[in-house]
């Protein structure tokens, strides 16, 4: 009897008291995060706007459009038009080969695809100098034949490549992992051709997840910096992309040209982060 | 569509999941590949299909080798255990998948295509879901769109995966009935894998037991049933006591009315629960068994048994037998009982 009349008004709130957390806790913790988002990203993201109108529209828009500006604009975004579309199909045939066909040496094929995220960018860039650059193993070749490689764009889009490939592959593997191939099996026994099937089964089912892929693919290629910087080799006008010609501005203390360019940058991964909750909110809804 | 396999083998690394298959299957007919998991019964439903390449041996479709066509081109429905529905398509579309992927000079029309899939849904009896989307259906009724899908390419062979393994209890029952009517109808060569002795008895006019990569037994559910090829049937197809000379009395047996010939060859003897008849014992030297528990199964009672003999540990004995007849047997718990074992299958 006496455990029957304990145990039931006891037992309640030792059950809130173990699922709820006192009231102080929660707001530290909000505050502790929310503190943390504005002096690391909201600050820098306002001051670098802040400074690039620093003097006026006028500056920052003749800033923008000095030739060395637009020529490294011009690269940023000729690099990414190279880069994304390479890297969007060796993504697809990557996650294809590793979830729908048995091989040996699958496993280290997965873990070589995530290489570029695990190496410093500089050794990355670095690589491509020990390869093509004067000294390096085609070296000699490649001046013979006068092909350029280091310190040209070449170079560059090479650099971008590489750091690059892992995106599309992470966001389709572990996607079409978990949806099998029967559907694919399924339109094959129907009669449909390998290409008819990618088409209109597979290409549908992953399409969100690949431009989420494609998306954050192209960000990190217009804003790539350390490759890059070690093989371009800070040419002026011809092998800047955009993230190199802050840096060059900087430090020639032009400090408008800098944030104006810088601003481009932030822009761009602002409207990433809007289009990225997008394809998330569309993908979870599919 | 006749299905001829010769020789078939196919190992997946070490393990050797199919052993020199040898089936011919006659047109018309709907065949089970019953058998345990692992047994290797959805590999060989694959390699007819063409979703797996046999590492030997040969696949004939109405007497024309298909083992090096593409499952494109092999003229097979198959029917999946998820169903595999085109989750981003309606079911109108689903069922119009086939139709539309066609070559255009074999392609029928749009209000062609439009007036066959409404009547395969009708088929179905799902005309009013065409709009749908698979997520929006129940298992049942997606297992049925799938089937209807794989019917519009008028396949010469339908070969179905498990088609109730992932249903409730009472949809697989009915949709089992449906089958084998829609079957009845269409008359089409069909062959469904299901590791449910009882699903493969009810639905199909012939059943090909399976073990180990091998064809252990093949023929209509009541030859397979009354005439186990060997202890492995006997014990998957059914329930049964098992008996072996060495443990058990052999005395035990004879008093139960079951005749050991001299030279008999078998040593373990299997009796089906039906086969065994009980009476209340007169006295205790007609005795064999003691009454341990009952439970119901519907029309049948099983009864469990406890062997009583001095040399016995207490094995039990299931013997199954009619309600009605059970009552009037007015029997209690720790009842002594005789027995009389009507029919029993012998076995190494």
């Amino acid at each position: 009897m006496t455990t029957m009349t304990n145990t039931q008004p006891i037992s309640a709130p030792t059950l809130r008291h173990v699922l709820h957390d006192p009231v102080w806790v929660k707001w530290l913790l909000t505050a502790i995060a929310v503190g943390f988002i504005i002096l690391f990203l909201c600050l820098p993201l306002a001051i670098v706007i802040f400074e690039a109108c620093a003097k006026g529209w006028d500056a920052y828009w003749a800033a923008l459009s000095q030739p060395d500006a637009q020529a490294a604009l011009r690269l940023t975004l000729l690099t990414a038009l190279a880069t994304v579309p390479l890297n969007t199909v060796f993504g697809l045939c990557a996650a294809w080969a590793i979830t729908r066909f048995e091989f040996p040496g699958k496993s280290l094929l997965t873990t070589l695809i995530d290489l570029p995220f695990s190496v410093s960018p500089v050794i990355s860039g670095l690589i491509f100098v020990l390869m093509f650059g004067a000294q390096g193993w085609f070296g000699a070749w490649l001046s013979a034949h006068d092909i350029k490689i280091i310190f040209a764009v070449p170079g560059i889009m090479l650099a971008t490549l590489f750091i690059t490939f892992p995106f599309v592959a992470r966001e389709l593997i572990p996607l079409m992992q978990e949806m099998g191939s029967e559907e694919e099996e399924a339109a094959l026994s129907l009669g449909a051709s390998g290409w008819q099937t990618f088409i209109q089964i597979t290409l549908p089912n992953i399409k969100w997840a690949l431009l989420y892929g494609v998306l954050l693919c192209n960000a990190r290629a217009m804003g790539e910096f350390g490759a890059v910087s070690v093989v371009s080799g800070h040419i002026r006008g011809l092998t800047n992309t955009l993230p190199l010609h802050v840096e060059v501005s900087y430090n020639e203390y032009d400090f408008v040209g800098a944030f104006a360019s810088a601003s481009i940058l932030a822009g761009l991964a602002i409207v990433t982060l809007i289009l990225k909750s997008v394809l998330e909110w569309k993908q979870g809804k599919h | 569509m006749s299905i001829l396999l010769s020789n078939i083998s196919k190992n997946f690394g070490k393990f050797s999941a199919l052993n020199h298959i040898d089936l011919e299957i006659p047109e018309g007919e709907l065949v089970a590949l019953l058998g345990p998991s692992g047994c290797g019964k959805t590999t060989l439903l694959r390699i007819i299909a063409g979703l797996e390449q046999a590492d030997e041996g040969r696949v004939l479709l109405s007497g024309v080798d298909k083992t090096e066509q593409h499952v494109s081109s092999r003229g097979i429905g198959f029917v999946f255990q998820h169903y595999a529905l085109f989750r981003h398509m309606t079911v109108f579309d689903n069922v119009a998948f086939g139709l539309r992927v066609k070559p255009k000079k074999d392609r029928p029309s749009e209000p062609e295509i439009a007036k066959k899939v409404h009547a395969l849904l009708e088929l179905v009896q799902l005309d009013w879901l065409h709009d749908r989307f698979p997520d929006q259906l129940s298992g049942g009724q997606r297992q049925r769109i799938a089937l209807a899908r794989a019917l519009a390419v008028e396949p010469s062979v339908l070969l179905l995966d498990e088609p109730f393994g992932a249903l409730d209890a009472s949809v697989r029952k009915d949709l089992r009935q449906w089958l084998r009517s829609l079957h009845h109808e269409l008359n089409v060569t069909s062959i469904f894998v299901t590791h449910d002795q009882e699903e493969a008895m009810e639905v199909a006019s012939q059943v090909v037991v399976l073990n180990h990569g091998r064809i252990e037994q093949q023929g209509a559910p009541s030859d397979i049933y009354d005439h186990p090829a060997n202890a492995f049937v006997s014990r998957f197809i059914g329930q049964t006591n098992i008996f072996t000379l060495e443990q058990h009395d052999a005395q035990w047996l004879q008093t139960s009315g079951l005749q050991i010939a001299e030279d008999q060859h078998g040593k373990v003897a299997h009796v089906r629960p039906h086969d065994i008849d009980i009476q209340k014992a007169v006295d205790g030297s007609t005795a064999q068994a003691v009454l341990k528990d009952w439970q119901h199964l519907g029309a049948l009672i099983r009864i469990e048994l406890v062997k009583d003999s001095p040399d016995d540990s207490g094995a039990t004995v299931f013997a199954e037998m009619p309600n009605e007849q059970f009552k009037q047997l007015r029997l209690n718990k720790g009842d002594k009982v005789s027995l009389r074992i009507r029919n029993a299958h012998w076995f190494h």
